[in-house]
């Protein structure tokens, strides 16, 4: 599972990394980024998901392979 | 305001201004969203509301049809060519693509949050200085003795204005904010001893360059050029005019809330882990600015036939109460933990200052609650909301209860 941000659609809201720290951080502009390579176990997957419920310009995107 | 007709239709006649707009404005948003989802205004020379949250996020995030030449709904319109600073252009709120991109990758550094984040003990140490200051008092204001000051002096601090001016500049921002609907030659008038003194702190700050945001502007360089006066107190203008009642409005309907919802209270005080995803909420429910675009030219959009420089007013506090996009959209939840908010607007012109409004907002309530676990409105009739484009309580006389 992994999850990134569209850097074309995050404005820097800032909603990811104020709730999910662990997953996303930010830039020297405050847009999102993700952590790593953005591979998410499977606690992260639920903190991972709550961001992206969160994000204003549904800029997180989350794959999820079986 | 008082010589205007009042509105009998919102549907069709629509003003920002009227006072059932402004002491209550969500049964009007919400018979609209059902009615006639974008609603129509003669006034301002002809504009349109539209009320729902996929209305707003679709208008807010089209630079193709809209434009930001100008962000306040008035009488008037700016020419193409509107004037440079003092009030033409602000930028990079004014501006539209692609100088935008330029004006705003200036400024957000400095809203990111580490440089944001470290300003918290000075927050704190300001809003724990106003608490002292009502101590003893059975009936403190919330709004002009506690939320009025904060922002102010947040961003005067982030320019490098001397602390000694701190009433001078309430007096600048009580100009601006007050006057912003003005026409537009007397607004040069009044706005003149603002820029007076903002010229006068640039020339200080270039002979005597420190660590703020006034000697960034004058000395970051673009294509190794730096930036045109206009455009640095351009600026300062946009921050001062966008960082003080925005923040003190969503500073003051919070404490609103919690004074006239006691378990919402109690809950903060018992669970103060539980900040952080009640602000959201805060902004959600209460979120306090609408911004204006205009039409760049005749169309049918949403459905609607938009003649060019009519106004459209995107009604992000509408957005954040609609049933569409929002669970009990009308029911404040203090843990809602889903909350795809859009107080802080959607798209390129997303609030550049939104950490540190966030962070205000958190810090004055958090300080405010310590202090006063316990507190009631002392009488809600005398609750006044500012009218307008930023909505928040101005009189917020508050009974302090043992």
């Amino acid at each position: 599972m992994r999850v990134s941000i569209d850097a074309e659609l995050c404005q820097g809201h800032g909603r990811c990394f104020s709730l999910a720290p662990s997953i996303f951080g930010f830039d020297d502009l405050g847009s999102g980024v993700v952590r790593g390579d953005g591979t998410l176990s499977d606690d992260d997957l639920e903190l991972a998901r709550l961001a992206q419920a969160n994000c204003p310009e549904h800029a997180i995107f989350i794959e999820e392979e079986s | 305001m008082s010589d205007k007709t009042p509105v009998r239709d919102f549907a069709t006649d629509w003003d920002h201004t009227d006072p059932r707009w402004v002491n209550d404005p969500y049964p009007i948003w919400e018979e609209l969203r059902e009615r006639c989802p974008v609603a129509h205004t003669d006034r301002y020379g002809g504009g349109w509301f539209p009320a729902t949250h996929a209305g707003v996020s679709q208008v807010a995030k089209d630079t193709e049809h809209f434009t930001s030449r100008t962000v306040v709904i008035g009488n008037g319109r700016p020419m193409e060519d509107a004037p440079p600073a003092p009030i033409g252009v602000a930028p990079p709120i004014t501006s539209d693509p692609p100088f935008h991109q330029i004006a705003r990758r200036l400024i957000l550094p400095a809203f990111a949050p580490g440089p944001v984040n470290a300003m918290e003990p000075a927050i704190r140490a300001l809003c724990v200085k106003l608490l002292d200051r009502m101590a003893g008092q059975e009936i403190v204001n919330g709004g002009s003795q506690y939320a009025q000051f904060i922002p102010p002096a947040v961003i005067s601090r982030m320019l490098g204005f001397p602390d000694a001016d701190e009433d001078l500049f309430r007096e600048f921002v009580h100009i601006v904010l007050e006057g912003i609907d003005h026409p537009i030659e007397q607004r040069i008038e009044e706005f003149a001893p603002v820029d007076e003194y903002f010229q006068a702190q640039m020339e200080d700050h270039r002979l005597h360059p420190r660590d703020d945001l006034t000697s960034y502007l004058l000395n970051v360089e673009v294509g190794g050029q730096k930036l045109a006066p206009e455009h640095v107190s351009g600026t300062m203008v946009l921050i001062l005019v966008a960082g003080i009642d925005t923040t003190w409005s969503a500073i003051g309907a919070s404490l609103w809330h919690l004074a006239s919802h006691r378990e919402d209270l109690d809950r903060l005080v018992n669970e103060p882990e539980l900040m952080p995803i009640a602000i959201e909420e805060f902004l959600r429910f209460y979120a306090p600015v609408t911004m204006a675009r205009l039409v760049k030219e005749d169309m049918e959009y949403l459905g609607c036939p938009m003649k060019q420089d009519e106004w459209i007013l995107l009604g992000f506090p509408a957005a954040n109460r609609d049933p569409a996009a929002f669970e009990d959209a009308d029911t404040f939840i203090i843990d809602r933990l889903e909350n795809r908010h859009i107080a802080f607007g959607l798209g390129i012109h997303r609030c550049a200052g939104s950490n540190l409004a966030r962070l205000e907002m958190r810090v004055a309530i958090e300080e405010f609650i310590k202090r006063y676990p316990r507190f009631e409105l002392a009488d809600p009739a005398e609750v006044t909301w500012a009218p307008g484009q930023v909505r928040g309580p101005r009189n917020l006389p508050i009974r302090i209860l043992n």
